[in-house]
């Protein structure tokens, strides 16, 4: 089920260095929403504050409010790793377990959150692989270790394992930078029909892709190295790329960055 | 071949012939390489030469005392060199040894990584150090040290515990206690126990820091607790090194000698009961006869050496096997 994201105020840090100022922005269910901007803008950073895995680091920490519907991902009493398992994330290099097989890769997050009969777990690795387009390649070697599949199989698999538990929003961070370009097509035609079911976000450094795949972009952009990295516009993606509304940002589309 | 000649600006050189191909192949052609490749091809048949010599040292003298002994080698639990005929065994031995060990090691492994995981993972920074740097300590105390400790402090503190064994498990057999001072097997079990906590755990710990980071990431990702982390990500990526380092401390319990030979009361007997005295290990009964034997003993003794010898072989093998089956699993090809 797909859930609308509502950030307002959100401010992350890094010890006392504040990375990111002052962002809010609404993100709508079932649609594709691209982050881009130059390296070191805080995208990443903000990424991974919708689902609270900035504050695994060590000095991360955040203020403000992220709404996912009507809950507070930062509210008193919310359990980070509750959340974590409501808002999936898929990372820029693939990281399946090495030390797991492709089924228990894809079966990972469900044995997090309970038992499950041999059948229906079948059913769940079964569904997500083919909800990743992964199933035809791999149903032969379920059983072989998932680090033994190619860069973009990998990153399918990750793809898989974070769909198996039905979250509520899927958070990818540059998820095809580790790549080759036909791998890259088969995760951004997968994007296309995975936003019919999800909530998605998109880090990445490649403005043609956030122009193929997305349906809003935001732009973000830091005033110089050393200041936080601010939210510059967020708009239909085919006006961010046609006639934004801010000059920086066609300053950055257009190449003239910098 | 030069680099530089690969660099289409310069000069086409002559074709090498076909032995200078080989031997730029080999890249041994200058003369710093040369020293370098012989130096090192020289350490590696060292290692190979100097276990060779040992084996066949223990193999030759064993062999003479071996050839000698009217009782079976394997299994007699009598140790009479001297006599006539001579009779001896190491059945006691092995038994002493391995029980010993085992017991060490049941109780040094899960220590050990609780401890590398709570410096890794768990503790503050601050903490953290501190602990590991008094694990490490505990690595530099000489073992005669340890034998004091353990004859002077463990071994008079150890009846709570053994009567607390007896009385609830004394049912079993193993753990039975006529009431005598603790100095058995248990008492070098957990001896040993204390001295190869460093090692399993420094190596540990190692392991441990080198999980990636993204790995933890994608269990963490998944909504997975600090323990779910550990147990899906980075036991299994250790796991090969958690059995390298306690394969590290086994052969240091099969091996410990002094720490041993002041705890342990020797019998030269194999007793059901863990808490009783008696039995023996193969370095201790070394220890404890060498200076005293004739020559038939000494080769008597070596031949004991010669069996420690090759268990510890067959122990580094074996790990060595586990490891390996399971080396695509492994995180080393991630």
């Amino acid at each position: 089920m797909a859930k609308r994201i509502d950030v307002s105020g959100l401010n992350a840090y890094y010890g006392s260095f504040l990375a990111i100022e002052d962002i809010s922005m609404t993100v709508e269910p079932r649609s594709v929403t691209a982050f881009i901007g130059p390296s070191g803008c805080g995208k990443s950073t903000f990424l991974r504050t919708l689902n609270r895995m900035h504050e695994v680091t060590p000095g991360g920490r955040v203020d403000g409010k992220v709404m996912l519907d009507d809950e507070n991902l930062y509210g008193p009493g919310i359990d980070p790793v509750a959340v974590r398992r409501e808002v999936g994330m898929v990372f820029q290099r693939p990281n399946p377990f090495p030390t797991m097989s492709v089924y228990d890769n894809v079966a990972a997050g469900l044995r997090l959150n309970g038992r499950y009969k041999k059948s229906e777990m079948d059913d769940v690795v079964e569904k997500s692989l083919k909800g990743a387009n992964l199933w035809n390649e791999v149903k032969d070697r379920l059983n072989k270790p998932g680090s033994g599949l190619s860069g973009g199989q990998q990153q399918r698999l990750c793809i898989a394992r974070a769909i198996a538990v039905e979250p509520n929003v899927l958070l990818m961070d540059e998820p095809c930078s580790a790549l080759d370009p036909i791998s890259t097509l088969a995760i951004e035609d997968l994007i296309g029909e995975l936003k019919e079911r999800f909530t998605i976000v998109i880090v990445t450094h490649n403005m043609q892709q956030a122009a193929r795949v997305s349906d809003r972009t935001a732009f973000f952009n830091l005033a110089a190295v050393g200041q936080p990295g601010k939210l510059i516009e967020i708009d239909e993606t085919e006006r961010i790329f046609s006639n934004p509304s801010v000059q920086a940002t066609e300053d950055y589309i257009s190449g003239r960055f910098g | 071949m030069d680099i530089s000649t690969q660099n289409p600006t310069s000069p086409p050189t002559p074709q090498p012939t076909e032995a200078e191909a080989k031997r730029a192949a080999r890249g041994a052609t200058r003369p710093g390489d040369r020293i370098f490749v012989g130096l090192s091809r020289g350490s590696g048949i060292f290692v190979l030469v100097l276990m060779g010599a040992i084996a066949a040292f223990l193999t030759y003298r064993a062999s003479i005392a071996i050839s000698k002994d009217e009782a079976n080698f394997f299994t007699s639990f009598d140790w009479n060199p001297a006599g006539v005929p001579p009779e001896f065994g190491i059945a006691v031995l092995a038994f002493g040894t391995v029980v010993s060990s085992i017991i060490a090691m049941a109780i040094a492994v899960p220590i050990a990584v609780g401890i590398a995981l709570f410096i890794t993972h768990y503790a503050p920074r601050k903490l953290g150090g501190t602990i590991a740097f008094v694990v490490d300590l505990l690595a530099a105390v000489p073992s005669i040290v340890y034998g004091l400790w353990g004859v002077l402090v463990l071994v008079p503190h150890l009846n709570g515990l053994y009567g607390w064994l007896d009385t609830y498990l004394g049912w079993t057999g193993v753990f039975e206690w006529s009431g005598g001072p603790a100095r058995s097997l248990l008492a070098v079990g957990i001896l040993l126990a204390i001295m190869i906590l460093p090692i399993i755990t420094n190596v540990s710990r190692e392991v441990f820091r080198q999980v990636p980071r993204m790995h933890e990431e994608a269990a963490l990702a998944l909504g997975a607790t600090r323990w779910e982390v550990i147990r899906m990500s980075v036991l299994p990526f250790g796991r090969s090194g958690i059995i390298s380092a306690s394969m590290l401390g086994l052969g240091r319990a099969l091996g410990e000698t002094m720490a041993v030979a002041m705890v342990l009361s020797p019998t030269f007997d194999i007793n059901a009961s863990l808490l009783d005295a008696g039995g023996g290990t193969f370095a201790q009964n070394i220890a404890s006869k060498f200076n005293e034997a004739s020559p038939m003993g000494r080769d008597a003794l070596i031949a004991s050496g010669l069996v420690l010898f090759v268990i510890t072989l067959l122990v580094n093998g074996a790990a060595r096997m586990i490891i390996s089956r399971r080396k695509e699993y492994s995180g080393a090809n991630a």
